[in-house]
């Protein structure tokens, strides 16, 4: 099957390598059977793997798509990256400007350098400020965002005892009672924000990272998510996720009596429909070990799974390190690229 | 993430509508208030505005567009007509028949409501 020319793509990490089209069509079949053994959901179809693998070798730096078939992007610490990450010191709300008039970003988000609701709520109103002052000089929607992350409720920087010290103890009930505790504190901080958010005119909510500390964080989410749908019906919410399945820290927390430990994408967008978040942002970890063939066959069985279920818009997270995204901080396009051409043709997912 | 020529400059540039260089903006706010999935956001969009699905992803139909309904652009010229934030988004509301938060609490704060 196939010549013995090789072609250039690179591994999980971003490093480089060369594959026959043998071993890249062996590779997409293998990520393929991945995700549909774990996920238990469909494989792609002959025809979609040979998509995957057109996309894969496509000559040139960047692929692109049609652009009748583009999508819109969300981001999360959007309006943070140029002055916290690339040390540029510009405000946030030109940040958000940048992003809007450089970038030709279709929405973008305010949030503090340390992205968490509980370090958030002590200066919300200040952080309120310079939504609001974003939000004069913007024309696209503005989200405020932040992370539930639940690990900052623990002692000794937070109220709590430690689940992850107690787990190893073998005190198991008291490890389950602190994390029940702990999304009280989250839910409550996370409505405190967005209450402030909304004052200002916020258009949107990001609760990112959800489930980083596993199933308890994720209920936080879902908690706060309809909280602040009942309160204020006019501030859409977008829940995006930690990793591709929700860990079992707790293990027996449910939602409307469905267990969330172990969840997929496509059983976690239908909790975050019924929360009533109006975008999901789908999560499918990028292992560094593997090639991009075979980590993008596994997102794609992943994602389409998921946007095939949904109601709401499926937004794919592709940061690094997620999403067949190498796990490198200064991001390839050439993968970049291929990976958003997989997503919108194969997936038909709705963002990025 | 921490790289935005690698991330929102590429995603950008082979995958997304663009923002307000085309009508991205809109698209999204669709997906925000109504929870459109992104077929059905860019067909309202095209109805609301009288426009193929085409020409609301084009940027050269879009910029010309945007500049004659003051929708706001990403680049800005100091006349009258040229708009940007705020009062763009008092047009793109009425436009696309929606509520936008930023609006509503301006005309609060205002005294216009």
């Amino acid at each position: 099957m196939g010549d013995h020319k090789k072609y250039f793509t690179r591994m999980g990490d971003g490093s480089i390598i060369y594959m026959t089209e043998e071993e890249i069509r062996a590779d997409i079949k293998a990520g393929v059977e991945d995700a549909a053994d774990r996920g238990k959901i469909a494989p792609l179809t002959e025809e979609e793997m040979n998509h995957i693998y057109d996309i894969i070798t496509m000559p040139g730096g960047i692929v692109g798509v049609d652009p009748k078939d583009a999508i819109v992007t969300s981001n999360d610490s959007g309006s943070d990256k140029i002055s916290t990450k690339c040390c540029i010191p510009v405000d946030r709300s030109i940040n958000a400007m940048i992003h809007e008039r450089v970038l030709g970003a279709d929405s973008v988000d305010i949030g503090l350098e340390d992205y968490n609701y509980k370090t958030v709520k002590g200066v919300a109103k200040r952080e309120a400020a310079v939504l609001k002052r974003a939000l004069n000089y913007t024309t696209m929607p503005l989200f405020y965002g932040a992370m539930p992350n639940l690990g900052f409720y623990t002692k000794p920087d937070g109220p709590i005892d430690n689940w992850a010290v107690l787990l190893p103890e073998g005190k198991i009930k008291e490890a389950m009672a602190a994390q029940e505790e702990a999304v009280d504190h989250a839910v409550r901080d996370i409505v405190f924000v967005a209450e402030q958010m909304h004052d200002v005119g916020a258009d949107g909510f990001q609760l990112d990272t959800s489930g980083a500390a596993g199933d308890a964080d994720f209920l936080a989410a879902l908690k706060a998510c309809e909280i602040i749908r009942e309160k204020f019906p006019d501030m859409g919410v977008e829940i995006g996720m930690a990793g591709e399945f929700v860990l079992g820290m707790h293990g027996r927390l449910k939602y409307n009596d469905v267990r969330l430990a172990g969840l997929y994408p496509h059983h976690q967008v239908k909790l975050v429909e019924q929360a009533g978040a109006s975008i999901f942002g789908a999560v499918v970890n990028t292992n560094c070990n593997a090639t991009f063939p075979w980590n993008i066959a596994r997102v794609c069985t992943f994602i389409k799974a998921c946007s095939e279920v949904a109601t709401i818009p499926v937004h794919a997270n592709v940061g690094m390190g997620v999403c067949a995204i190498p796990m490198c901080e200064n991001s390839p396009a050439d993968i970049v690229s291929r990976v958003d051409k997989c997503l919108i043709e194969i997936c038909k997912i709705d963002g990025l | 993430m921490g790289d935005p020529l690698g991330q929102e400059a590429t995603h950008g540039i082979c995958a997304s509508m663009g923002g307000v260089r085309t009508t991205g903006d809109m698209v999204m706010r669709l997906q925000i208030a109504k929870k459109m999935r992104i077929d059905e956001a860019k067909k309202y969009v095209a109805e609301k505005l009288g426009l193929t699905i085409e020409e609301i992803c084009d940027v050269v139909t879009m910029a010309e567009v945007r500049e004659e309904r003051g929708f706001g652009l990403a680049n800005f010229e100091p006349y009258a007509e040229s708009n940007i934030g705020m009062e763009a988004k008092f047009r793109i509301a009425e436009v696309l028949d929606i509520k936008i938060n930023s609006v509503e609490r301006f005309k609060e704060r205002a005294g216009l409501k």
